[in-house]
């Protein structure tokens, strides 16, 4: 499997603090990889890094053989990496429908264009019956998959998406776990996400990436680390096994 | 072009426009001297809320010295026809430029070093603080004595050179709020319009979804500018004195963005219906006053901070969004397919 996304030796410091040391890891064109760990281990870092949020003390990354770090944040959406915010940002201002022509036009030459594939985004994600709401209205649950919605409508390669369950009803980590499911499957679209919700976790991800405090701890298949003894010990706990 | 216009307004919106426009083309007809000097005054205001609001409205970019680029415009048109005799219309691009670079200047060094919110406010007074004193002390523009147009000959209007009546200042204002209008709208709905709301809502993830912001704000801030300056030139050739102490005070920048905050904010009527509620107020408020006998120097400023007040309390998103409810205008919130 070629490699869309590599990750080496990645550090940030945050006035003295060590959010992240020397993290490498890939993601194959096509994957699912799941990035978890404790709160604080600097998963989020990593995303803010990748996205150029903010640029890495040192260490690389590579979007399909390109240099990418150090961009800027719209740079690196347009080189085809679509992200979501942990804490929802909407534009609380504008419709629905408005939010994701916004990610569309990333991709599109005209705002007619943009808006019918915003319309696609939004019917696949299942928001379109509330396209002419405005943002602000919408419960949480909805305003993640406006998120989802938002990032997929810039046409990226690679979604990096950022606790996108967290807060959701069984019910509906299931339906968002569908969603991602068909989004992998029939566009190809490779996904690396932060995730907590381990249902989640092992019904998408075929490689999972485990920090803690800033580092890379174990990398492997879901089976592999949710048995690895560090990983139960730092982050799991032992009722899962 | 005209399809484009329309393209998913409401039909009602569109016939209360043209009513609108219609009572206002016809207007001069009806009102007598003063009222039409009200009538310009409001529409000035209009037009000038308009522009300022696509910097703040639009891009949610605050700038609290719009009188910069009134006086840039009104100094930079006045001036070159006082010289040289060149008509503001020839001299226009050479106003819009000088004022789109004096706000893409501001612009540049708010935005590379992080200069945002109220910092970014204060740096837009700061500028027009520095052309009033500047100005002030500049000989070929008049200095602190003033820049004065060589006065109009009511018998006859002239529109290349902007000497006439009243009559034909009404018409000019008219068209340029009109067009001002028509701009914004379009704007919109454009792409820069999409981006700039994105960048006023939430700037950081407005750049995760492939905007520059940067370039975008600079885009708003200089257009904002360039704009605004037209309103300087009317300025100028309407009241035919310029006084630095005048038309770069802060007291006119404040006055300018009234409107639009009163109106509302971010949205395309507010501006003019601002400015008629607010000017229109105003005035009246004198007039009886003055007809009662009661003269109160500062009354009119009390008034407008009443206004702001009652607005901010009741309606922090100004008078047009519920009014556009009221009239069934608002296309968002409804659950209807648009038709």
């Amino acid at each position: 499997m070629p490699v869309l996304l590599e990750v080496e030796k990645l550090s940030k410091s945050f006035a003295g603090l060590r959010a992240a040391r020397d993290l490498s890891f890939s993601v194959g064109k096509g994957e699912i990889v799941a990035l978890i760990g404790p709160n604080g281990a600097g998963k989020t870092t990593c995303f803010n890094m990748i996205a150029g949020v903010f640029p890495p003390d040192a260490g690389t990354v590579c979007l399909a053989g390109q240099r990418i770090d150090g961009k800027r944040a719209d740079q690196i959406c347009r080189a085809g990496i679509g992200r979501t915010f942990q804490i929802v940002k909407p534009f609380a201002g504008l419709s629905v429908l408005e939010n994701v022509v916004v990610g569309a036009l990333n991709a599109r030459r005209t705002v007619a264009e943009a808006q019918r594939h915003a319309e696609e985004v939004l019917d696949l994600i299942g928001l379109f019956p509330k396209r002419s709401h405005p943002a602000s209205s919408l419960t949480l649950p909805e305003r993640k998959r406006l998120e989802v919605a938002r990032a997929l409508a810039t046409d990226p390669h690679l979604l990096l998406l950022d606790e996108v369950m967290a807060g959701l009803r069984p019910t509906e980590v299931d339906r968002m776990v569908q969603v991602l499911r068909d989004l992998n499957v029939e566009r190809g679209i490779t996904i690396l996400l932060i995730e907590h919700v381990m249902r989640a976790v092992m019904a998408l991800a075929r490689k999972v990436v485990v920090m803690h405090h800033g580092e890379v701890i174990a990398e492997g298949t879901p089976n592999d680390v949710t048995n690895n003894p560090a990983v139960i010990e730092s982050y799991l706990g032992e009722a899962v096994v | 072009m005209i399809a484009a216009l329309l393209q998913g307004v409401p039909r009602r919106g569109v016939v209360l426009l043209l009513v609108f426009l219609a009572v206002l083309m016809v207007a001069p007809l009806f009102v007598n001297d003063y009222l039409l000097t009200v009538l310009i005054l409001i529409l000035y205001f209009a037009y000038a809320g308009q522009a300022w609001n696509i910097m703040m409205g639009f891009a949610g970019q605050l700038s609290l010295g719009h009188a910069l680029y009134v006086g840039l415009g009104a100094y930079t048109g006045a001036a070159l026809f006082f010289h040289f005799g060149i008509s503001p219309w020839l001299s226009l691009p050479l106003t819009l430029a000088i004022a789109g670079l004096a706000g893409a200047i501001i612009g540049f060094l708010a935005f590379r070093f992080g200069v945002a919110g109220v910092y970014f406010a204060i740096l837009t007074i700061a500028f027009a603080e520095f052309a009033r004193i500047g100005f002030d002390h500049w000989p070929w523009v008049g200095g602190s004595g003033g820049l004065f147009v060589p006065v109009a000959n009511y018998t006859q209007n002239d529109v290349w050179t902007l000497r006439g009546s009243p009559r034909m200042f009404y018409y000019v204002i008219l068209t340029l709020t009109v067009m001002a209008f028509l701009i914004c709208h379009a704007l919109l709905r454009s792409r820069a319009g999409y981006y700039w709301q994105a960048i006023r809502e939430d700037e950081e993830a407005a750049r995760a979804l492939g905007i520059d912001t940067f370039r975008y704000k600079m885009y708003a801030v200089a257009l904002s500018a360039a704009m605004t300056s037209i309103a300087g030139v009317f300025f100028a050739f309407y009241y035919n004195n310029l006084f630095p102490e005048q038309v770069f005070h802060i007291g006119r920048s404040i006055e300018l963005i009234l409107g639009p905050i009163i109106g509302g904010v971010g949205t395309l009527f507010g501006p003019i219906i601002g400015a008629f509620l607010l000017t229109g107020l105003a005035e009246a408020l004198r007039e009886s006053m003055l007809r009662l006998g009661i003269d109160l120097p500062g009354a009119k400023q009390v008034f407008y901070g009443i206004c702001l007040l009652l607005v901010v309390v009741l309606l922090p998103h100004g008078i047009w969004p519920p009014l556009s409810r009221a009239l069934g205008l608002d296309a968002k919130q409804s659950d209807k397919p648009e038709a």
